[in-house]
């Protein structure tokens, strides 16, 4: 049974343009955008086999194998999507595709606006997962593919996928919720604030269009990035990986680097804000913020959740602080409440958030098992 | 292989019922219960391996730990909770037994008898028993509390529990009306809370 897992290898973007106006939640109209996706394996004859994998915070579309040319353009789920891996691309089509308002090739802030001729900047609308999910429905049937097997994301994009049995309940037949919340909690909208201000106070920032100025609030980003990232590691995780050894061995008395924490939080800030939009990241933490589809439901996210009929697979991970198992447990509840098919795993892990996108053998055993029983229901 | 107790829990199970299963394991026994029963319903176990088991068997498995009650569930959501040969591992006795009667109307709990005639005649001998129902060495048993068809009866009438019916079998799997407490292995009881 176990066959050796390998990469998709090397893949292209495709870009679908759409000019039906998509009227958002804030009320703004997009009268025409683009995303653009990736896809891996084959579509069935009966169209039963595709999975849409949406994508969190800082993701894109492109989720696994590599670009030619760039073979370390890795995709960011390339441990979980590929021939022989959980989500085995061997019998399931599968969709990455990057969310309206980002910055890999949809439509976003930094894209032209074509009655101005500039970037958006500013002047980009806010978005909702909502919103989201309405844009990538529109992909969906741009690609004939009236029902999912499975909907599946960690973090922003579990999100997403919950928000897909709502509104689509019968275009989804499972949907895995891996490492979410139903809404983010007083401190994860703080968390959010705080990188936002970064940005939004860095000189460079220009009230968003800093396009124009050739400058990119790249301070901002990096300490966005940075604080993210503690929210993102558990304490132990943490302390196992960087300790708190001094470089030199001996405090040195200066702001230089002198723990290795601080180096690899540099780094990543650095890394981010080179390749990351400003305005792309304000607007997806607000979309976070926004999230909450128990608030048109009287607070009820059982009575929000009424209209879903897929089958459910929900996963945390005991150290996510950010989003920890009891608030997967809210959204198992609510299920269960609705007499809902669920399953929930609680898997051991001391990745803390991070550890959705991280190989651990628990997790990828569910995920297996779970996909299998997937495949079972669309025979090839 | 279907396991000697799983056919009498069918027996016991309404059709088209909602089930919920405490310690599911691999969940063989609620796929069972699907198959011949048409129930739905969760299966609920802890060790992560049984739970990878359970989702193969494609039942839903939901990983809570019993010890700490099933506060997940509201009130009478199922028509039947089953702890089949789990009860004798479990800590927190008394308080499962009240969780399973306030989320199913009914409860059905099997577990190996320790007043079987061969675990009487083993601790006459001076050793621990040992059985096909109880098959572990005393210093790697999972079981904490292990008792005889006496044990559990007196327990469900101080805590307020109705025997509804009870079958007790030998490892042959034949039902055995005399003197169960001696010559019964495994020990089948419906329960639910006196009215």
């Amino acid at each position: 049974m176990t066959r050796t897992a390998s990469s998709v290898g090397i893949v292209t973007a495709r870009i679908a343009h759409f000019d039906v106006p998509l009227h958002l939640s804030s009320g703004a109209v997009l009268p025409q955008y683009q995303l653009v996706y990736e896809t891996y394996g084959v579509l069935a004859e009966g169209k039963d086999n595709a999975v849409l994998v949406c994508h969190a915070l800082s993701g894109s579309h492109h989720v696994a194998g590599q670009y030619a040319g760039d073979p370390r353009a890795v995709g960011w789920w390339e441990n979980m999507v590929g021939p022989g891996k959980p989500v085995d691309t061997d019998r399931f089509f599968v969709i990455g595709v990057n969310n309206l308002g980002g910055c890999h090739g949809s439509t976003g802030p930094s894209s032209v606006n074509p009655v101005t001729g500039q970037p958006y900047g500013s002047g980009f609308p806010f978005l909702t997962v909502e919103d989201w999910v309405e844009s990538q429905a529109r992909l969906a049937d741009h690609l004939g593919i009236s029902t999912f097997a499975a909907v599946m994301g960690g973090s922003l994009g579990a999100m997403q996928a919950l928000q897909w049995t709502i509104r689509f309940p019968e275009r989804v037949r499972h949907a895995l919720i891996i490492a979410a919340a139903p809404c983010l909690s007083a401190q994860n909208i703080g968390f959010n604030e705080v990188a936002r201000q970064a940005i939004t106070s860095d000189p460079h920032f220009h009230g968003g269009d800093f396009y124009a100025q050739g400058v990119v609030p790249e301070r901002g980003l990096r300490l966005a990035r940075m604080l993210g990232h503690i929210t993102y590691l558990s304490d132990d995780a943490m302390m196992t990986k960087f300790g708190r050894e001094l470089l030199g061995g001996t405090p040195r008395f200066s702001l230089e680097v002198e723990f290795e924490i601080e180096s690899y939080l540099r780094h990543q800030g650095k890394k981010f804000s080179e390749r990351f939009d400003a305005n792309t990241y304000l607007i997806m933490t607000k979309a976070l913020d926004y999230f909450d589809p128990a608030r048109a439901a009287g607070g009820v996210l059982a009575r929000a959740l009424k209209p879903a009929r897929a089958q459910f697979l929900v996963l945390s991970f005991t150290t996510d602080w950010r989003f920890s198992p009891a608030r997967s447990r809210e959204i198992v509840q609510a299920l269960l409440d609705n007499r809902a098919v669920v399953s929930y795993a609680e898997i051991d892990s001391n990745q803390g958030h991070d550890a959705f996108l991280m190989e651990n053998e628990d997790y990828f055993a569910v995920m297996f098992a779970y996909f299998e029983r997937i495949a079972g229901e669309c025979p090839p | 292989m279907i396991r000697a107790d799983y056919e009498l829990i069918a027996q016991g199970v309404p059709v088209e019922s909602r089930v919920l299963d405490l310690g599911c394991g691999d969940g063989q026994l609620l796929a069972h219960l699907q198959r011949v029963r048409r129930v739905s319903g969760y299966g609920i176990e802890i060790v992560p391996e049984r739970v990878v088991a359970a989702l193969r068997q494609g039942i839903p498995v939901l990983q809570v730990n019993l010890e700490e009650g099933l506060s997940g569930f509201s009130d009478h959501s199922f028509d039947t909770v089953i702890l089949s040969q789990t009860l004798q591992a479990m800590r927190h006795t008394k308080e499962i037994l009240r969780e399973m009667l306030r989320v199913g109307r009914e409860g059905i709990v099997t577990f190996p008898n320790f007043g079987y005639w061969k675990h009487r005649w083993q601790v006459l001998n001076g050793t621990m028993p040992k059985s096909e129902d109880m098959p572990y060495e005393w210093y790697d048993t999972p079981n904490v509390h292990l008792c005889t068809l006496h044990d559990f009866e007196r327990l469900c009438a101080d805590i307020g529990i109705q025997v509804i019916e009870r079958r007790v079998m030998n490892p042959a799997g034949r039902t055995v009306d005399l003197m169960p407490n001696l010559w019964g292995s495994l020990a089948y009881y419906r329960i639910r809370l006196q009215a």
